[in-house]
């Protein structure tokens, strides 16, 4: 009896729920891929940081859930050094690395661990940094062996950064992923044993849950970290469903075979909202798309010109059509949930016949041919960039502006805009760690312009000595200040055509108490509990 | 019988240059190297850039790194994956068993409703059950498979409930996979419920993945039936008074098979590459889905050693296929004395 019981409750309801009683409470997230690995630093990807830092390790200091705001994590506090080259570290006492099958932590988190943790992504003679030849990609994006130049063991529980310049957002970088803290016992015993790659294939962190195993592709089960030093997980098992058609996780929710997804399908959200048992989250992502002009090229070295561009493009119309109306059209070149953000920036208006005296005065009444890049990749900020590029296109045309459009596959992509090939190019991005610096100077300064990541090619005195002042002070009024008046002169100059930040959706089920959306993008699940 | 195997076996020489050609070839036109897709929008500074290409051995010119490539597979080495670090031989067998759990039940499906269906069609030649049939057939046969599948869930998932949406085993099972067979792990898990959670996840994904064989096998077996009902030795075979179901089983199947032993060899080739978009759907993790998600990561050690891997299959499978012609019918076998 008890099995046709069972039997039946398996045909009958999606059966995973019911299938077998588990008196711990077990989350579900049906997860978008599958992580590269579980140590952060060797990866770039969303994916690979939910994995592995958002839900098993610590920080120095860690973002607090639900916002870009800077709170403490293994170290207890910081301070920075009067010229702003010296941050030092107070960590906290009684942090311990989770106990596994393969290792058990003889001593707690001290100055040891912080200072493995980033040497090894910049000493040549590390046997970390050997093993994946130096492949550690946020560390070498942002220049970060350039910027430390020592980690001082002050004494145990103390570490100096000693920095070659003085930089503000450092703090916030170090709530990072790749930031994360491993356990240097640990990496030692594995060295010992030749086993090394089991530092990114059987993690241990200090974070709230810890690792029981993974079958590649298919699930990640974790665990509660009983001994955190922070608050407790309600959640006794946090499993990763991994699932990547995004109409296949709706189904799963809608089966109830798993409490959380991520990323709808933009066509699926108006049937998520209207079902039962599901909640859709939404919050504005931290994130912009933009229309770079290529300023060396000769049609757009004139600050006219490309302003009389931005006001022949209807970004209402884009946002209906590319972003299904949930968006929000942008004014600024960082979103308007990133501190500092210039409130009073007035938006170049849709204005075909300003647009037209704007280029007629620049001496190109005449319009001109040039082209627009447009993605071949669905990223957060343009869901559809091919669409994009059609409608601006139109939206030229009307000033007699002929573009072409052109798109390569993404990485040649990525690499030849770098390079400056392009006359106008759609791109975007996603902030790292909430501080304006990590868009502005990343996107728009001067040696951005030789890295490539600033696709305007643009290089403003003006604007470049505002961003290095505001790297300088600690002091957020300050910081806030001169920020805003960078806005002001990008706004005047227009490198680029803002064109919206893209809305973050999360379906969650009901029974789901606590779960916050984290701007920066990522899926935390230590404050959530079930009903 | 021997000096047959044997050139089979001389043939795969040239095959297998042909296919590490073209497996290195293939995934070193696609434009963008693998460091630049790591890289994303972030970028890496150009001197890092360099140093990386450099330290991966990228920077070397591409008939080098081929004999490179080479030369380490000849001594069984097949290299680390990019992107996960860990040998690509490893990341294959731990995948590799859900790939046959998959294909070896959709092929079963195929072969268990296309064969009988296509010898009756052929039997019953030009009836309402032969018509409507054929025209099943053709349906399976042209349907997208990505879209065959979604519907599947959204109708048996979805809207009745019956199956699990998606994944080999419920999310709540956790047990070790010492086979990597999900059906024979799952019974020697002991958990209670795991083998029929097993089975239920397996019949969705098993039926859309067999779809386009079944409809291949249906359509095969009813032309090579007609053929051979037509021979003078199955009118003999019925003059002799024999049933008609010994006449169409021992006398006409059997000669029938030839063709239909073909397309299943066949087959095989079309249920891994359909593996690929089942496995994506169905969020199976065997080895279709593995190679997309490394092309797009542009892990060129997994894609070119996948490639490899999934050659050598389908080549022993159609070795295994001209053998079993041998034995079928013996004509073929004995053509090189």
């Amino acid at each position: 009896m008890k099995k046709s019981i069972l039997a039946a409750a398996i045909l009958a309801g999606g059966m995973v729920m019911s299938g077998q009683v588990l008196a711990a409470k077990t989350l579900v997230y049906c997860s978008e891929g599958s992580p590269e690995g579980f140590d952060a630093a060797l990866f770039t990807s969303g994916t690979s940081f939910d994995a592995s830092a958002n839900t098993m390790f610590d920080g120095l200091v860690n973002f607090k859930t639900g916002t870009t705001e800077v709170v403490p994590g293994v170290a207890e506090s910081w301070s920075v050094s009067e010229d702003g080259k010296e941050l030092t570290f107070k960590l906290r006492a009684g942090v311990k690395f989770h106990t596994t099958k393969g290792f058990t932590p003889t001593r707690d988190l001290n100055a040891d661990d912080v200072i493995f943790s980033f040497n090894r992504q910049m000493d040549k003679e590390d046997p970390y940094f050997k093993l994946v030849n130096g492949k550690f990609p946020y560390f070498n994006a942002m220049d970060m062996a350039k910027l430390i130049v020592d980690i001082v063991k002050v004494d145990d529980m103390t570490v100096k950064f000693v920095l070659d310049h003085p930089e503000a957002p450092i703090v916030s970088n170090m709530a990072m992923a790749f930031a994360s803290i491993q356990s240097a016992e640990y990496a030692a015993q594995l060295h010992k044993a030749g086993k090394e790659t089991d530092l990114n294939q059987k993690p241990v962190g200090t974070g709230p849950f810890q690792f029981v195993g993974y079958k590649k592709d298919s699930v990640i089960r974790y665990a509660k970290n009983a001994s955190y030093w922070g608050d407790k997980p309600a959640i006794d098992n946090l499993v990763f469903s991994i699932t990547t058609d995004a109409s296949v996780r709706y189904q799963k929710m809608k089966a109830g075979e798993c409490h959380v997804m991520p990323y709808p399908n933009p066509a699926d959200i108006e049937n998520i909202r209207k079902e039962e048992g599901i909640t859709m989250m939404q919050q504005e992502g931290l994130n912009v798309g933009y229309l770079a002009y290529n300023t060396e090229k000769e049609n757009f070295k004139d600050a006219r010109v490309r302003k009389a561009l931005n006001y022949a493009i209807n970004k209402e119309a884009i946002k209906t059509v590319v972003f299904n109306g949930e968006a929000t059209v942008a004014k600024n070149p960082i979103p308007p949930t990133i501190w500092s953000y210039d409130m009073s920036t007035v938006d170049d208006s849709y204005d075909v016949e300003k647009a037209k005296a704007l280029l007629q005065e620049a001496g190109l009444g005449e319009g001109f041919k040039t082209n627009i890049w447009a993605m071949p990749v669905q990223r957060p900020y343009n869901p559809d960039a091919k669409k994009m590029a059609e409608l601006i296109q139109a939206d030229w045309a009307k000033i007699g502006v002929e573009a072409e459009i052109v798109t390569f596959e993404w990485g040649e992509y990525l690499k030849r805009s770098k390079a400056g090939e392009h006359d106008t190019v759609l791109l975007g991005w996603t902030g790292d760690n909430g501080d304006p610096d990590n868009f502005l100077r990343v996107l728009l300064g001067c040696q951005s312009k030789i890295n490539g990541t600033n696709r305007a090619r643009w290089c403003n005195d003006d604007f470049e000595a505002l961003l290095q002042a505001a790297l300088l002070s600690t002091t957020p009024i300050v910081r806030t200040a001169l920020y805003e008046k960078a806005q002001k002169i990008f706004k005047e100059q227009a490198p680029w055509a803002t064109i919206a930040h893209s809305t973050v959706f999360m379906p969650i089920s009901d029974k789901v108490t606590g779960y916050k959306i984290d701007p920066l993008g990522g899926h935390f699940f230590h404050n959530v509990d079930l009903k | 019988m021997f000096s047959f195997l044997f050139r089979r076996l001389l043939v795969l020489i040239p095959t297998y240059i042909g296919i590490t050609l073209a497996a290195f070839a293939f995934i070193h036109v696609i434009p963008g190297d693998p460091i630049l897709v790591m890289a994303g929008e972030r970028g890496l500074p150009p001197e890092k850039y360099a140093e990386l290409m450099h330290a991966f051995g990228y920077d070397q010119p591409l008939w080098k790194q081929y004999l490179d490539y080479v030369g380490q597979l000849l001594q069984g080495n097949f290299g680390t994956s990019f992107v996960t670090g860990r040998p690509v031989l490893d990341e294959f067998f731990e995948l590799f068993p859900a790939t046959v759990e998959l294909a070896f039940f959709a092929l079963f499906f195929a072969l268990l409703i296309g064969i009988p269906a296509g010898i009756i069609a052929a039997v019953k030649r030009g009836t309402f059950f032969d018509h409507s049939l054929m025209t099943i057939s053709l349906t399976g046969f042209s349907m997208p498979l990505f879209w065959w599948a979604l519907l599947l869930i959204v109708f048996f998932s979805g809207y009745l409930g019956w199956t699990p949406v998606s994944g080999r085993i419920s999310a709540m099972f956790f047990f070790d996979t010492p086979t990597g067979f999900m059906l024979i792990d799952s019974l020697l898990s002991d958990e209670e419920g795991a083998f029929k959670s097993a089975v239920m996840h397996l019949i969705l994904p098993a039926v859309a993945l067999g779809t386009i064989p079944m409809a291949t096998f249906a359509r095969q077996s009813r032309s090579a039936m007609l053929e051979t009902l037509n021979e003078d030795f199955i009118k003999t075979a019925r003059a002799k008074g024999l049933s008609p179901f010994r006449v169409t089983i021992v006398h006409a199947f059997r000669n029938a098979l030839i063709p239909i032993v073909t397309v299943i060899g066949l087959s095989v080739g079309v249920l891994l590459g359909g593996a690929i978009l089942t496995e994506t759907i169905f969020s199976w993790p065997g080895i279709g889905k593995w190679m997309v998600d490394s092309i797009f990561r542009r892990d060129y050690p997994v894609v070119q050693g996948g490639l490899i891997l999934i050659a050598t299959i389908v080549i022993m499978v159609n070795l295994t296929v001209d053998v079993l012609y041998g034995i079928i019918d013996p004509r073929i076998r004995k053509q090189g004395h």
